[in-house]
């Protein structure tokens, strides 16, 4: 099949070229123009219509605009919809001639039809004309005056697109005013529904320069707002509905009564038709029930059933929309799903996306007392001619086993693959993780022939297999060396710096009988053009130079059985797919901001999006840290004193000490903070504290006389400054975490040690005092700006709270980036850092640690 | 918020294609056709329904052949743009009786009217066929029903959709009869969707029900309708619990059109509508209580030799013999070195084809009609080119079945009487209640 690009240009006899048609349009649009014949609408008709194919197939028909618009002076509406059609594609590449369109789009908007005065708005809005704006406002105007309401409706849309044309113009029609004006008080539910829409396009793209904005997209949030909507919401259309749950999902509700009412009211929207309307629906439960975990149970519950249904009720294409927010949850809680697994079944006639999240979930749900039913089920589809999903089926298989559960039964079947030459992969990680089955496993492996296997993958794990337990394998040794003689043949990179390794490991095992195939292999690495490859094979070569023992430690060393595999996600991401419930995150399983540029997350993202926070910074950065950072010595003290009041106990000391290089004046404040005596503690700490506030914020960089030999001396700049996106673009470029980190990781283990420096992954606790005192985020904010680590962003709802700090070393450039993740009611804290120089983290990270623990003692 | 919308054609043509937002560049209906045309190499795997090509998503659904595709760059629900194109598809089918190409490209301009008012600058306005009526102008130009290749739901399924062909009306809800008058009248459907998974030993491990009850009235002035259901009708949560034989009717679960109201329905199980125009689904249900299947699926396979092996498919219908259900199709995938397959159908055997389709490696078996009682016995001889592994059940099957059944429903479910708020005492419009059943997953394990 052709590409359907020269479909469409090539000249065939159904479809023309171009320019001699178009050519032939114009003098017969000509013709029509003034002639004022019976019938001559119909042929207008005919021609219109032929005007408008050729656009729909990509002709460009721009040259024909002054003859449409000329044969544009009609009473027919159908011509004059087809007109504007035209108007509105061509408009903005023929500026000048769209001059000639205004005065009877004018005239339009005044028609006594209001059919006709709201086709005219919504046209005249179309033009998308940066010097016709003026034209639009008058209009406008009296558009949203009008006593009809879909003139009313096309008019706030109309604002909208004046927005998107000139910002200035529509800002300074005080349109938005209006737009609020009739959101409150219009009659027309769809009138109301697109002010709404309207105004959050218009304050969310304000936000970000204007402190009113902001104040006004707050207030879309207020109280009377939503509840004056949810109380309509079965006057809006299920779109509209839609519309309104996203707005709600934003709210946070004073008090558990207010949630349940909230709840009460939008319950009867599950049982919708519309899988929008209920997904909506859920995802406000799922939101407001967050810090009530009984609830949220309940909430589990209650949604399965309807988006069950969902799944089965819709096109495939609707199915799988719904079935991936399933995935989601499933994931989340599979326990909630652990009795539905049978709706997870694949059925034969699905597509292959659907079938693979059915797998995932199988894989699961599956516990104790359905393990049993589900392998059997996944072994069926083993058997499928479907070979992707007979691999998956396999591998499904293979990950319940390293689940936990009855494993014997489980591996027996499995080695049947293997011998029906199915899949290497997953008998590799069960080796890994239950090293007591590798002789029945090799017994297997060893019969294979290597010739067999074609999928890298496959082929990589049964050479790792070869290599790892080439001691039991008698003729481990050759097959290698046969691999190796035919480097060339091996396209796959990763197959081939698996060969590398095995024939290493061989070599440590049975070293005579692998010398040759070492050398080969070797020279064939570093012969390679693929850069791992042949920095894997120099750095083995040189290691080998060096020393065999060392080599021998380095690369095979005693393995201890895994216990847990590394998800493939760190729960970071899954939180901030789940916050994004009901989006494309959830189908890509990616958070938005792997796929879509900021201004594009969506059309009402607020707080906890990294992007959109960005004014708390973005403006005038030191001036307000500097101010903040005023404010919070004044309240600090006095804050200080009152929790000090309250009888802190002394244990809060015995966190890891302060760095106290922190401090210029370190000596002096040093002896001071191992004090665990509450009562004594009564007064220096707290001084001592004002006086760390004062020299490590006041001053924009210390002047650092050389500071007490602590180990780690690491000093921050205490007025360091990074704005929003910069800080994004480096967390994304530094890896995102350990435990992703684990899974790209080589059985050599050598990619791993490098990432482990630079992102420190941990956990550790808040004292309870702190996690009591962290009621608002600002409160942690003033104090880790205290010690000089600002905030960047922050969000989530109690008890989960987010963090994103980022702290630069004093008299370098060098900057750390770390996200907290702070669970209030259990006091736990989970941090994770990245670093330009990593060999600093681990100093900064002791440093971090103990500024936190001191959060709510000081 | 969406930024395009279009409609191609099965070659990749633009049938319609409206920029709403200008965000998107616009090459974007090539680069989704190709994207689609070439998802994986191998063609094994279908484009999902959403993907994202360089910061652009692309929404699509397929229906009748036809590609409905929004884009956007914003972080959007997907559910909502989904729902949104099927909806623009069921519209457009209201409006022109018939959904398909030809009338499509004969209609384009009306169309366009559609998407001008369903849409504006990205948000939906509205989806409603009864709204839309008094803005849109165009009459539709209607294509020969009759001279259509009928897509029979086994057509349908073969194109790897579930979508059902809704009513057998194929008339647009605008244009009116040859003769002036229109014609009074509503259809019901019970359209049944049932899924059921045999074991090898033939018994059987899940069963499905998925209902619709759809609507498509053409009854003036939109006067109010009760529809009541089984009085004994429940909804409950089952867990694929067994209550075969109590006699009543038990959903898992169900949703309802907007315009439905639920006053009575916990009292007498009715249902109050005013029937927007166009065709839409009334109740959507699902049920996962035991039912008996229609279709009793025999494999009988016998090696015999080394590179030759018989299979013996028997099909049984186990349903009244006042019902027949057509338009049958068997398939059975057969292990990958069958190189040539001798089908012996039985003696008299009228309706019947077979096919031994060497690409796939599947044995195909249709039947015209099956009715209620019947049996009927399909006899194939394989012959293979190398010798098989091992068991010849791992590498062949499982049993696939695909059927329509009028006048038939699995799940009991029931209209039991359709009332219309009578304007005048001779106003009687005609009421067709109709019940069908379709396979959707019908698997026989060997």
């Amino acid at each position: 099949m052709a590409p359907p690009a020269q479909t469409n240009r090539s000249p065939s006899p159904s479809q023309p070229s171009g320019k001699s048609e178009v050519t032939d349009l114009k003098s017969q649009l000509r013709q029509l123009a003034g002639s004022r014949l019976p019938g001559v609408d119909d042929s207008k008709r005919e021609l219109f219509k032929k005007v408008i194919s050729y656009m729909t197939i990509g002709i460009d028909v721009s040259s024909v605009f002054g003859e449409m618009v000329m044969c544009s002076a009609t009473s027919d509406i159908v011509l004059k919809k087809m007109c504007y059609l035209y108007v509105g594609n061509y408009a903005k590449v023929n500026p000048d001639l769209a001059l000639l369109t205004i005065n009877f789009l004018q005239r339009d908007c005044k028609d006594e039809d209001p059919m006709i005065r709201g086709l005219a708005l919504r046209s005249l809005g179309s033009l998308n004309v940066a010097n016709l704006v003026e034209y639009l406002v008058g209009p406008l105007n009296a558009g949203l005056k009008d006593n009809n309401s879909y003139v009313r409706i096309v008019a706030v849309i109309g604002v909208l697109k004046l927005y998107h044309i000139s910002v200035t113009t529509c800002i300074d029609a005080d349109f938005p005013a209006v737009l609020k004006h009739l959101l409150l008080n219009d009659q027309d539910a769809q009138v109301v529904a697109n002010c709404l829409l309207a105004l959050q396009e218009i304050w969310n793209g304000e936000a970000s320069t204007s402190e009113e904005a902001l104040k006004e997209r707050e207030a879309l949030l207020s109280k009377p707002l939503i509840y004056y909507l949810l109380n309509r919401i079965k006057e809006f259309s299920e779109w509209a509905q839609c519309l309104v749950l996203d707005l709600a999902v934003k709210y946070v509700p004073a008090d558990s009564n207010e949630i349940f009412d909230i709840m009460n009211l939008l319950e009867d929207r599950l049982q919708h038709a519309n899988g929008a309307v209920v997904l909506a629906t859920a995802k406000v439960f799922l939101h407001m029930t967050l810090s009530m975990t009984d609830v949220h149970q309940q909430v589990y519950e209650r949604i399965k059933a309807p988006l069950l249904t969902l799944v089965s009720s819709g096109s495939p294409e609707q199915s799988y929309a719904v079935l991936s927010h399933l995935h989601l949850l499933v994931m989340r809680a599979p326990y909630v799903f652990s009795s539905d697994y049978k709706h997870f079944y694949c059925q034969y006639n699905e597509p292959s996306y659907v079938k693979k999240l059915k797998l995932e979930m199988l894989t699961a749900v599956a516990n104790e007392s359905s393990t049993y039913e589900i392998v059997t089920e996944l072994c069926e589809y083993a058997a499928n001619v479907d070979i992707p999903i007979a691999r998956e089926s396999i591998r499904a298989v293979g990950k319940i086993a390293l689940q936990q559960y009855d494993v014997n039964a489980i591996v027996d079947r499995l080695l049947q693959f293997l011998e029906m030459e199915k899949d290497y992969v997953l008998v590799k990680d069960l080796l890994r993780k239950y090293p007591q089955w590798s002789h029945d496993c090799i017994a297997v492996v060893g019969n294979i022939s290597s010739q067999n296997v074609q999928e890298p993958k496959a082929k990589a794990a049964l050479i790792w297999m070869l290599g790892e337990y080439s001691q039991d394998m008698s003729d481990a040794p050759y097959i290698l060396e046969s691999l190796t003689e035919n480097w060339d043949e091996e396209h796959s990179a990763e197959v081939r710096l698996h060969l590398l390794t095995a024939v290493m490991k061989c070599f440590f095992k049975r070293p005579p009988e692998t010398q040759k195939a070492l050398g080969v292999a070797l020279a064939a690495g570093l012969a390679d053009f693929h850069q791992d490859v042949h920095d894997r094979a120099l750095f083995y070569y040189r290691l080998l130079q060096h020393n065999v023992t060392v080599a021998e430690r380095v690369v095979n060393p005693p393995k201890q059985a895994v216990s847990v595999f590394a998800d493939t996600q760190s729960s970071e991401i899954k939180d901030r797919i789940f916050d994004e419930f009901n989006s494309l995150s959830v189908v890509y399983q990616k958070p938005s901001y792997m796929f879509t540029d900021k201004e594009h997350r969506g059309p009402f993202e607020f707080s906890d999006e990294l992007g959109n926070l960005a004014i708390r910074t973005e403006s005038d950065v030191p001036v307000h840290v500097v101010e903040a950072n005023d404010k919070d010595l004044l309240l600090g003290t006095s804050e200080k004193e009152e929790s000090r009041g309250s009888g802190t106990n002394g244990s809060a000391y015995t966190a890891p000490l302060y760095d106290t290089s922190l401090l210029s004046t370190a000596t002096q404040v040093q002896p001071e903070l191992p004090i665990s005596n509450p009562a004594a503690a009564g007064l220096s700490p707290q001084s001592s504290l004002a006086i760390d506030d004062l020299l490590g914020l006041g001053l924009p960089a210390p002047p650092a006389p050389s500071p007490a030999p602590s180990p780690p001396s690491l000093k921050l700049n205490a007025g360091a400054v990074l704005d929003p996106g910069t800080f994004q673009q480096k967390w994304r470029q530094l890896p995102i975490c350990l435990s992703e980190a684990y899974l790209t990781v080589s059985p050599t283990g050598l990619v791993l040690i490098f990432v482990m420096d630079r992102s420190l992954l941990q956990e550790l606790s808040v004292s309870p005092q702190g996690a009591a005192a962290l009621t608002t985020p600002q409160a942690l904010l003033r104090h880790m700006q205290g010690h000089s680590i600002q905030c960047i962003a922050s969000g989530g709802q109690s008890p989960n709270l987010k963090f994103f700090f980022f702290a630069q070393k004093a008299e370098e450039s060098s900057i750390f980036l770390i996200e907290c993740k702070i669970n209030t009611s259990s006091a736990k804290t989970q941090i994770t850092i990245k670093a330009d120089d990593q060999s600093m983290s681990q100093a900064f990270s002791t440093l971090f640690q103990s500024a936190l623990s001191r959060f709510g003692t000081s | 918020m969406i930024s395009q919308f279009f409609v191609l054609s099965q070659r990749g043509d633009n049938i319609v294609f409206r920029d709403y937002r200008g965000e998107v560049p616009k090459g974007s209906a090539e680069i989704f056709f190709r994207k689609v045309k070439f998802w994986k190499e191998d063609g094994e795997e279908e484009a999902p329904p959403v993907f994202n090509v360089d910061g652009v998503n692309y929404f699509h659904v397929k229906v009748v052949g036809l590609l409905f595709v929004a884009t956007t760059r914003v972080n959007v629900s997907p559910s909502l743009v989904l729902e949104l194109l099927q909806r623009i598809a069921r519209v457009i089918k209201d409006y022109l009786g018939v959904l398909n190409e030809d009338s499509l490209r004969k209609n384009f301009v009306l169309v366009y009217e559609l998407l001008d008012e369903v849409i504006d600058f990205g948000y939906v306005q509205t989806t409603s066929t009864e709204l839309l009526k008094s803005y849109v102008f165009n009459e539709p130009l209607v294509v020969d029903a009759a001279r259509l290749q009928p897509l029979s739901p086994a057509a349908i399924f073969m194109q790897g959709t579930k979508r059902m062909p809704g009513t057998a009306v194929t008339k647009s809800v605008v244009a009116n009869e040859p003769g002036g008058r229109k014609r009074e009248e509503i259809f019901v459907d019970i359209i049944e969707k049932i899924s059921v998974t045999f074991s090898s030993s033939g018994y059987i491990l899940t069963s499905e029900i998925d209902g619709t009850i759809q609507m498509k009235s053409y009854l003036s002035g939109n006067p109010e309708i009760r529809l009541a259901l089984n009085e004994d009708l429940s909804i409950g949560r089952g867990d694929y619990r067994s209550s075969f034989g109590s006699g009543s009717v038990i959903l898992d679960d169900c949703n309802f059109h907007e315009s439905v109201r639920l006053d009575n329905f916990d009292l007498d199980r009715t249902l109050t509508l005013v029937p927007p125009d166009g065709e839409f689904p009334v109740m959507n249900y699902r049920m996962t209580q035991e039912f008996k299947p229609p279709f009793r699926i025999n494999t009988l396979i016998e090696e015999a030799g080394a590179l030759k092996a018989e299979v013996i498919l028997k099909v049984s219908a186990e349903f009244p013999s006042s019902i027949t259900a057509n338009t049958i199709i068997v398939q059975m995938p057969l292990p990958k070195y069958t190189t040539r397959v001798n089908f012996e159908l039985e003696p008299g055997a009228l309706g019947q084809t077979t096919d031994f389709k060497e690409a796939n490696r599947r044995l195909e078996w249709g039947l015209k009609k099956i009715v209620g009682g019947s049996e009927h016995t399909l006899r194939a001889k394989l012959t293979f080119s190398q010798e098989l592994h091992g068991n010849i059940t791992k590498e062949a099957g499982p049993v696939s079945m695909t059927f329509t059944i009028p006048m038939y429903n699995a799940s009991r479910l029931q209209v039991k009487y359709l009332q219309i708020a009578k304007k005048s005492s001779t106003y009687n419009p005609y009421r067709w209640v109709r019940y069908v059943t379709q396979a959707n997953s019908y698997v026989a394990r060997i």
